[in-house]
């Protein structure tokens, strides 16, 4: 059962009365509690409060209220990298999602040499967030890159993908694309346990093979489905690494590529603003866990479980 | 319906797509393998320029070396600070750590949540769960200011000590799914045996979750050599550079001229993960495919 599904079978009673291991349970938990703690709940608390002050890691936090968060709101910049964000997110996720549904749907056909091809659309999705894919990117797309030297050869003029701002992000969108695989073996595992005598009845009752993805594959994968899109929505709000490399740090050309996460880090740890930047981080929580919610709560409508 | 007029049914359809039948595999596995090629394309095309002298790289699109030389690998590995051995030695030195502290404090961890009763258990694995989708920037900050302090910037402790308390809550996951699929009984015979938790633990569990280890191995491997925020935010030192932090300082330190050595040192940094991929990729399909990480 994967993650969100335990999350939400938590609520189920199990039978009590087993007898208690709390000193054994709590000594094996030990290093994952200090750690919960020290590294993940204590700075938590400690950025909450950092969002309400100024502070530039050399003098004390001074308390400023919201202030950090009303300069939030006349933040052009600010502005900026969440429509950056968003766009990113809106068109990546769902492109990257029909890539992986579809090729996972043509493999799970008994194709042969299926691991094979399984292997080499994955591939991408384990190199996809390196710094020398990044690098590669930025020649590919680059004025002189290998794509217009391909364009060249159908005699198409191509431009400087990277330094157009109307492009640039669109480079970053087909480079999440790319590492369609990850969801791609997730839909795979998905398509493994839905019954073939539903494909075979299907058939006999004259169902197509629309008729079948429609009617059968897709209802039965919503659950991966809805899975998939969580998780992926998640990682992408959080990319940096192939914005931050492709624009050589700036998240240039204009901003055009300044992700959230771009920006949160140029404040605090270009400019050292880390009160602002702390503010920034929990708008950024605020934002993920929202859309999460509203995820869960549309897969009532949309999501359909089989037991 | 009986089998055998079911059976006749499907004959009949099938057979009046019959050519479409015979070629219908063919024109998926054209389909497929051009699209695997298109994927791979710019990958190959990197590692063949890589060979390729000076800039031909912004002139031949095509695969073919006519004249193959290691020039850039040798320029490239000296042409920052330090010789690119050091950062691949630092990368691998965080990678060790990190590897070694997953495995002991999430298998620790996975342990109590698979197999002990205690109180409060179902508030910390929905607390663990959740930590998995928090974002780092919520506590990247104080992070720093607390690693800062305690003189931790451009070391790696920053990089490994985390991983020493299990803040990888993925890998908990992973290993209670798996620890829950070993037979109790095999718990209680070494109780009768006279075994208590911590002998249950090394000498039964640990011994059969080998294969979540390895997944656990190989995508902390790879993860932590491909990590790029936490590198470059605590390692400033050009001395404590790992390779993809060394690799970005590259993109800004070189004109276009040096293209080639670029390429060739972005190659060097992916030999690893293809190496880990091909040596694991049953673990690491596996692995996503139980618990949908990437």
């Amino acid at each position: 059962m994967s993650a969100l599904g335990e999350l939400s079978a938590l609520g189920r009673k199990k039978p009590a009365g087993q007898k208690k291991d709390n000193l054994a349970a709590y000594l094996f938990l030990s290093p994952w509690l200090l750690g919960l703690f020290a590294i993940t709940i204590g700075p938590m608390i400690a950025s909450l409060y950092l969002a309400f002050t100024d502070y530039n890691l050399i003098q004390a936090p001074e308390w400023i209220g919201f202030e950090n968060f009303t300069r939030m709101l006349s933040d052009e910049r600010l502005h900026n990298s969440l429509r950056v964000t968003f766009t990113y997110v809106f068109v990546s996720v769902p492109l990257q999602l029909a890539v992986a549904l579809l090729l996972a749907v043509v493999l799970d056909r008994g194709v042969r040499g299926m691991a094979f091809y399984r292997s080499i659309f994955y591939l991408p999705s384990l190199l996809g967030s390196s710094v020398a894919i990044a690098i590669l990117w930025r020649q590919v797309f680059g004025t002189e890159g290998l794509l217009n030297q391909v364009l060249a050869l159908v005699g198409i003029d191509g431009k400087g993908w990277i330094s157009d701002p109307s492009t640039a992000l669109g480079t970053l969108v087909v480079l999440n694309v790319w590492t369609f695989g990850s969801p791609m073996v997730i839909f795979l595992a998905g398509l493994r346990q839905i019954p073939t005598m539903y494909y075979e009845a299907a058939s006999v009752d004259g169902a197509g093979v629309l008729g079948r993805f429609f009617r059968i594959t897709l209802p039965l994968l919503t659950p991966i489905i809805f899975f998939n899109l969580v998780l992926q929505i998640i990682h992408a709000f959080q990319s940096f690494t192939q914005a931050f490399v492709v624009s050589g740090g700036t998240g240039g050309p204009s901003d055009s590529t300044m992700f959230f996460t771009l920006y949160l880090y140029d404040r605090g740890f270009g400019n050292f603003d880390m009160g602002y930047a702390s503010a920034m981080a929990w708008f950024l929580l605020v934002i993920i866990g929202a859309f999460t919610a509203a995820n869960f709560f549309a897969s009532k409508y949309w999501v359909f479980y089989d037991d | 319906m009986t089998t055998e007029t079911i059976r006749s049914t499907v004959a009949a359809r099938r057979s009046v797509g019959v050519s479409w039948a015979r070629v219908r595999p063919l024109v998926i596995h054209v389909a497929l393998a051009a699209s695997a090629l298109v994927m791979l394309y710019p990958l190959i095309w990197m590692v063949v320029s890589s060979l390729r002298p000076g800039n031909e790289i912004f002139r031949e699109p095509g695969l073919l070396v006519k004249d193959l030389r290691i020039e850039n690998y040798r320029l490239g590995w000296n042409a920052l600070t330090e010789p690119f051995t050091r950062y691949l030695l630092n990368s691998a030195a965080v990678v060790l750590g990190a590897v070694l502290g997953n495995l002991v404090s999430c298998s620790m961890a996975a342990y109590a949540f698979a197999r002990l009763e205690f109180v409060g258990k179902k508030f910390w694995f929905a607390i663990m769960l959740l930590s998995i989708m928090l974002p780092i920037h919520v506590v990247i900050v104080p992070q720093y200011i607390l690693f800062s302090q305690a003189g931790w910037i451009n070391t790696f402790l920053p990089l490994i000590i985390p991983k020493f308390l299990a803040t990888d809550a993925f890998f908990v996951f992973l290993m209670v799914q798996f620890i829950r699929g070993i037979p109790r009984e095999l718990d209680e015979a070494a109780r009768i045996d006279g075994c208590g938790r911590a002998g249950i633990f090394l000498r039964v569990i640990l011994p059969l979750m080998v294969p979540a280890l390895a997944t656990t191995t190989i995508f902390t491997f790879i993860w932590t050599w491909n990590d790029f925020f936490s590198q470059l935010i605590y390692l400033t030192d050009p001395k404590m550079y790992t390779v993809p932090v060394a690799l970005r300082s590259f993109v800004d330190a070189t004109a276009e001229s040096s293209w080639g050595s670029m390429f060739a040192m972005s190659v060097v940094s992916l030999v690893p993960i293809f190496l880990a991929f091909l040596l694991g990729q049953r673990f690491l399909i596996k692995g996503i495919a139980t618990t949908g990480i990437k």
